[in-house]
């Protein structure tokens, strides 16, 4: 068993590993490289043409071998240095610090209550199966995953804060408003949260609410389930205890995976909302092409969904004893 | 088995593929044989499900607007038509025109044919290579395992969208096949994850062990007896994959991050939600719905079919409450031939 958590540690660590290497190939196979990045900055700064060459070509002779920049790039990176934003003249770090608890703030709220609303109601589902009910709820799940989350962000900008005026249609607060932790200011940051939030919520829930339905009528069917009941267990214990755990365990992975993949999301999202959190900032950086911001989200993103994926393998074995440690097979 | 596999099962019930090899079959027969138990049916009995059937209709709306209909429906130009139509007022434009006078029904009828393609390129490649590399590291085991599981498990971590983002920036890919793959450059990974646990369960089986003492090559039990196990599953997951494609080719289209050389519903989205700010919403509404209602039908047919589907050949699911299920399983594991699971 210890060696499993040390394989799986390990594991995440390569992974990071690899996508810090990615990014560094990345930033090298772009056309122009950061020698030309640098040049148009100058240019933009009104810097003498002759100066310009002057200083591209002295950079040029300090250009060191690929290894000792990689060298040099990963011992910054550890020491949390992501470099300096071209776009926004700040370090990406102060940029990252600022942003980042916004947008976990936005997705993992909107994923608990997507998975909240889910669990209880493919579990109703589950127990009517066949009913109206069920195929009204279906029908209604696969109809809200049919709509891409953006596509209900920009209809509810356009409805509830263009046409009606009832939500605000940008920022994470309202100007003006001061950090607190008063009833007014969380007021504020929830109010405009909600547009964004429910986007999610909505089009997410359907899936979700499929995959615990198919859970509950699976373990409805098992036969700890009809033992159960032969032994006379009131219903509500047995919905609770012997369906509900079993049917919720298979989606605790799914859930922290969800958060991960909605980090990722968070850039299409909060673009339309134009709320400043990181995915706002990664778009940002990519429609200006500023690299070291680019590139800094996007290693921040990775190791957010690497490290929740990393706590849920670790953690499932003490929701689910009855986990199996990574076997080993035969080989052929 | 199931009660529709005496309606489709009618004849050669038990013939294996491999006793199959020893007398001579010719291509034509491979490929009837190949058709009914790959098409024919599962077809068959994908068809008795209702979303199926919706589902599948709804992709052949889509296949033929994007082949005949892009063909009858002119292209859209700037100032085809007066500016700023509004939907039913002419039957020049009948979805009205945008401000610089566009026909808004011909962007999206014309937006469909490369959509068509991206999501045909990124289902293949992602069910292809999931395919590939989750029976290989199932079946095999070992060294060779460990080694593709590590691979798609780092593949599987790093977040697809920001990747793919990343990857459009630096790549910037024009052609449409290109942009399919680059979407699921990681979506596979998972996928090939969940065939390999499956295929780990499958390669115990009776008659894969029979043909394994039988001496038949790896690549040959691969293709005969362990993926038609798990084709059902990878055809569900292809229309997952379709839809994934549909979702991320749209939103990276809106925030512009693509070329903007192709149409594509997402450019019109971006357009029509620029000036519905500007113009403080609801005379532009007609333009964001149109292409809305095109990527939501699309998603919609592809959720369909792969739940019809899924439905049908997911034990799991066909599970039922008490008495009927337990008929069902026991029927299931009673003949178990590799030609059977199919259906």
């Amino acid at each position: 068993m210890n060696n499993y958590y040390l394989k799986r540690t390990g594991r995440a660590v390569l992974t990071l590993w690899v996508t810090v290497t990615v990014t560094f190939g990345l930033i090298r196979a772009i056309p122009g490289g950061p020698l030309e990045m640098l040049r148009a900055r100058l240019v933009r700064q009104g810097v003498d043409p002759s100066r310009i060459d002057a200083i591209i070509q002295s950079r040029q002779e300090e250009s060191q071998p690929i290894y000792v920049e990689y060298y040099e790039y990963m011992s910054s990176l550890l020491s949390g240095n992501l470099g300096e934003s071209f776009y926004f003249r700040e370090p990406v770090s102060n940029i990252i610090t600022d942003a980042l608890p916004w947008t976990v703030f936005v997705m993992v709220t909107a994923t608990i209550i997507l998975f909240a609303i889910a669990i209880v109601w493919g579990a109703i589902i589950a127990y009517k199966e066949g009913s109206t009910f069920d195929t009204v709820s279906s029908g209604l799940s696969i109809l809200m995953s049919s709509i891409p989350f953006y596509v209900l962000g920009i209809l509810f900008v356009v409805v509830f804060s263009y046409r009606f005026g009832v939500f605000p249609a940008r920022y994470r607060t309202s100007p003006g408003v001061t950090a607190s932790l008063s009833i007014p200011f969380v007021g504020n940051v929830l109010y405009h949260a909600a547009l964004p939030i429910a986007s999610i919520v909505i089009t997410q829930v359907g899936l979700q609410t499929l995959a615990m339905r198919g859970n509950s009528i699976q373990v409805l069917g098992e036969d700890f389930v009809r033992v159960a009941r032969l032994r006379g267990l009131p219903d509500r214990r047995i919905a609770v205890r012997y369906v509900g755990r079993n049917a919720i365990l298979p989606m605790y992975t799914g859930f922290l995976t969800l958060i991960g993949f909605n980090l990722g999301g968070s850039v299409i999202l909060e673009e339309i909302f134009t709320y400043t959190g990181i995915g706002y900032y990664m778009f940002e950086a990519l429609i200006n092409r500023d690299y070291p911001l680019m590139m800094g989200i996007f290693l921040v993103i990775t190791t957010a969904l690497v490290l929740s994926v990393y706590i849920a393998d670790l953690t499932y074995g003490l929701v689910d004893p009855r986990v199996k440690s990574g076997d080993s097979s035969e080989a052929y | 088995m199931k009660p529709t596999e005496s309606e489709t099962g009618t004849e050669e019930e038990f013939s294996f593929g491999t006793t199959q090899s020893d007398v001579e079959v010719t291509t034509a027969d491979r490929l009837r044989n190949f058709y009914r138990e790959f098409i024919y049916k599962p077809g068959l009995v994908a068809w008795e499900d209702n979303r199926t059937r919706i589902g599948a209709t709804i992709l052949a709306v889509y296949v033929f607007i994007g082949t005949v209909g892009t063909w009858f429906y002119r292209a859209p130009t700037t100032n085809q038509s007066e500016r700023s139509i509004q939907p039913f007022q002419t039957m020049e434009a009948p979805l009205g025109t945008t401000s610089s006078g566009e026909d808004v029904l011909a962007m999206a009828i014309h937006a469909t044919p490369e959509m068509l393609i991206m999501i045909l390129s990124g289902g293949i490649f992602a069910t292809g290579l999931a395919v590939l590399i989750g029976t290989v590291a199932g079946y095999k085991g070992g060294t060779t395992d460990r080694i593709l599981t590590t691979f798609s498990d780092v593949a599987m971590s790093i977040p697809g969208l920001p990747l793919i983002m990343v990857l459009a920036v630096v790549v910037s890919p024009e052609r449409a096949v290109v942009i399919g793959i680059l979407i699921t450059i990681n979506y596979w990974a998972g996928l090939a994850r969940s065939i390999r646990s499956q295929v780990l369960t499958i390669r115990e089986h009776s008659y894969v062990e029979a043909s394994r003492t039988m001496g038949v090559s790896t690549p040959r039990i691969l293709i005969k007896d362990v993926i038609p196990n798990i084709m059902p599953y990878v055809l569900v997951n292809f229309a997952n994959a379709a839809r994934y494609v549909v979702f991320a080719s749209v939103g990276l289209y809106y925030l512009g991050i693509l070329p903007t050389s192709v149409a594509n519903w997402g450019i019109q989205l971006d357009n029509a939600y620029s000036q519905a700010g500007a113009l403080s919403g609801g005379g532009t509404m007609y333009q964001l719905v149109v292409p809305m209602i095109a990527i939501m039908f699309l998603a919609l047919g592809l959720i369909l079919l792969a739940q019809g589907m899924d439905r049908v050949f997911n034990p799991r699911v066909r599970t039922r409450l008490a008495g009927e299920s337990r008929g069902e399983a026991e029927d299931d594991e009673d003949n178990a031939a590799p030609t059977e699971v199919m259906t």
